[in-house]
């Protein structure tokens, strides 16, 4: 770590702590502070608003979305928003407590066929089928948890394709309620009279509103209510939990975590979190196949959260958006891309083709983006911030790692 | 009985195969502690590469450049992404091995596409009658091979430099480094050995009876994972045994499936994920594994 060179015309001040060789956190730069506080402070209260002047515009994109996009598009935002509700799941799971699963599909496709089973079969009205939908998925996840609360890491991830493979055959077999090869059919969801599909016809301004725009709002709550729960375990006392679970298992126990508890808490969470993203992507499929819900889709998912960043919710996000809309993407541009060829021409296929980047992308990641792409993001923040910390006050902090 | 025989002779054979496979497995977690999930597209290269070969430069030749070609990628594996990957936990490193199986197993699948390749192997579909029992020479061969390389390998762990520092690494890496024991060289070693390995239970998997090498050959592999945490990840008897288990269990229940109808169909491909699950609910580490000795 060397001293900046913008502060070597100023004095660098005396602190009560010169004679340590690492000077902490609370005394760090206070006596140039005073110079400083209006501007701080102004930094400090811009901070709130700029963020929350953001978040509408961010909200505002959202909302104006389905009034300008075509099907293409809103199809592929859906598909982005059911990842990245699963993404988050996997990120407590995998990211924040360092347990690996090779099974989030298997509780997709719990959510998936459980709502269709309740509403179709059992007569369930279709929100209170979702609800039910996303608890059986958490059911199947504790029943899982004998073994998700005992092992760690990546030995869980070997356990867990177990619920892949036990998953595809019942997904198969149980023909009455899975409806075998050919799946079945997703009736669709009715909220407070308003059917999320094609009849009845519904025109907002001008603009007609078809399934996708309609359940374009659906995933856009779900989505944000997941997001915000999500944080908000990852921030209070379970995160905190979690994360030392990750980092050290022993010392975990000793601080009084039960440690076995938690994982097998997290597992059912996470599994929660497949069951819902199984619900939305059923909706948006408007038929549920089991071949959809096999290793691959598991293996996307750890693909997602590696790219995207492990242990936070953005990261989930951000990796689901680039996981899910490549090879769309690919598909829909294959025409006037390099080395992608049409499906069946025998090239590599736009599928293929995806896959083979997002495989590369875990890998770049790993070796050279630890943090993945929201580590990236922050980084460059943080670097950009301190350019201007220190070219207004203050040694730089030498305690960084 | 005569059937009962027939099924448990292929199931050892079956399981012999497996347990290569999952020693290998086993090898790179003793090693370097990954758990290795690029090793289905490991076999899948090796079996490519024997069966794009063997035209033209024949059976034998083309099999030692499949092991040959696997145990490089294998080494390269290791040597291009694992060694240079800082990472904190095991688990981001087994994630990365997911990344790489992703990449290959991609581009090998589409390599091969909707063919099936033959493998041009010396045996083809004869088969060896002893009394009421039948069984494809393959399978005999296959449960030779595998048992002489698997005694090989257990000698080679115990008596060999190699296997020492090996042993010593996996008991305790910085101790074993002070006492010169080059810890890149050992994975380096492990995982080129896992790679060969693979490729011959590769070729196993996709002679006769099998029609022989096609996309669904990495998901055969797949079953080697529960042999090798049925186990104990760390245990090379482990490996034997949990092979031996799945291979059993596996020709057993597609065997008999007639007269297990009513647990549908197709239940040998499900059966050894159902034993791993409940071998783990009663020894969580696996048969033969080492418990962890922290308890809080």
């Amino acid at each position: 770590m060397s001293e900046p060179t913008s502060t070597a015309g100023t004095p660098v001040p005396e602190t009560p702590t010169a004679g340590t060789s690492i000077p902490s956190a609370s005394t760090r730069g206070k006596p140039t502070r005073g110079a400083f506080r209006p501007l701080r402070a102004a930094l400090c209260f811009g901070a709130r608003p700029l963020r929350a002047a953001l978040w509408l515009a961010v909200l505002a994109v959202a909302v104006a979305v389905p009034f300008y996009l075509e099907g293409f598009w809103l199809q592929a935002g859906l598909f982005a928003m059911s990842a990245a509700i699963g993404a988050i799941g996997i990120n407590l799971l995998t990211g924040a407590t360092g347990q690996l699963s090779l099974g989030h599909a298997f509780f997709l496709a719990v959510g998936a066929y459980s709502y269709v089973s309740l509403s179709s079969d059992l007569g369930l009205p279709t929100p209170l089928a979702a609800v039910a939908a996303v608890i059986v998925a958490g059911v199947s996840g504790g029943l899982f948890s004998p073994i998700a609360g005992r092992l760690k890491g990546a030995y869980l991830g070997i356990a867990t394709l177990a619920l892949i493979f036990v998953g595809q055959h019942i997904l198969f077999n149980a023909e009455p309620v899975t409806g075998g090869f050919n799946g079945r059919p997703v009736p669709p969801m009715e909220l407070f009279g308003l059917v999320f599909a094609d009849t009845p016809e519904l025109v907002v301004l001008n603009v007609p509103f078809g399934s996708l725009e309609r359940l374009w709002f659906l995933g856009i709550a779900l989505l944000a209510g997941a997001a915000v729960f999500a944080r908000g375990v990852l921030r209070g006392r379970p995160g905190l939990a979690m994360n030392t679970i990750r980092d050290h298992e022993i010392a975990a126990g000793v601080m009084g975590v039960p440690v076995a508890r938690y994982r097998a808490g997290v597992f059912v969470l996470s599994s929660m979190y497949g069951g819902l993203a199984g619900v939305l992507v059923a909706l948006v499929f408007q038929q549920v196949v089991p071949d959809y819900f096999g290793m691959l889709l598991s293996l996307d998912y750890l693909a997602t959260i590696v790219i995207g960043g492990l242990g936070s919710v953005a990261g989930a996000v951000v990796g689901a958006a680039f996981v899910s809309l490549l090879p769309q993407l690919l598909t829909r541009y294959s025409d006037a891309l390099p080395l992608v060829a049409e499906p069946g021409s025998g090239g590599v296929s736009p599928a293929e083709a995806a896959r083979i980047l997002y495989g590369a992308a875990v890998v770049a990641v790993v070796l050279f983006l630890p943090g993945g792409l929201v580590g990236l993001a922050t980084r460059l923040g943080r670097v950009r911030l301190k350019e201007l910390r220190w070219a207004k006050s203050a040694p730089a902090p030498a305690s960084r790692r | 009985m005569a059937v009962f025989l027939e099924l448990l002779v292929n199931g050892i054979s079956v399981g012999a195969v497996y347990a290569l496979i999952a020693l290998g497995f086993v090898v790179i977690f003793k090693a370097t502690e990954v758990v290795n999930f690029t090793h289905a597209s490991l076999l899948l290269a090796g079996g490519y590469v024997i069966a794009r070969l063997h035209p033209l430069i024949g059976f034998w030749a083309a099999l030692a450049a499949g092991i040959a070609a696997a145990a490089l990628v294998g080494a390269l594996v290791e040597f291009l992404i694992l060694r240079r990957a800082h990472v904190g936990s095991r688990g981001v490193l087994a994630i990365v091995t997911i990344g790489v199986d992703i990449l290959l197993t991609t581009e090998l699948t589409r390599r091969i596409g909707t063919e099936v390749l033959a493998l041009g192997d010396p045996w083809g579909d004869r088969v060896l009658r002893l009394g009421p029992v039948t069984v494809a020479e393959t399978r005999v061969v296959a449960l030779a091979v595998a048992a002489t390389l698997i005694v090989a390998f257990l000698l080679a762990f115990k008596f060999t430099g190699w296997g020492v520092a090996m042993r010593a690494a996996a008991e305790d890496a910085e101790t074993a480094a002070l006492m010169g024991v080059r810890l890149g060289r050992v994975s380096l070693s492990a995982w080129a050995v896992a790679g060969a390995l693979a490729a011959v239970a590769a070729m196993f998997l996709c002679v006769f009876p099998t029609p022989g090498l096609d996309r669904g050959t990495a998901a055969a592999a797949m079953k080697a994972f529960p042999a090798a945490i049925l186990g104990g990840l760390d245990s090379t008897t482990g490996a034997l045994a949990g092979g031996l288990i799945v291979g059993v269990t596996e020709t057993l229940m597609s065997g008999y499936q007639s007269e297990l109808a009513f647990l549908g169909r197709g239940i040998g491909d499900a059966a050894p994920f159902l034993v791993m699950i409940v071998i783990l609910l009663l020894r969580p580490s696996g048969l033969f594994g080492t418990k962890e000795p922290a308890r809080v």
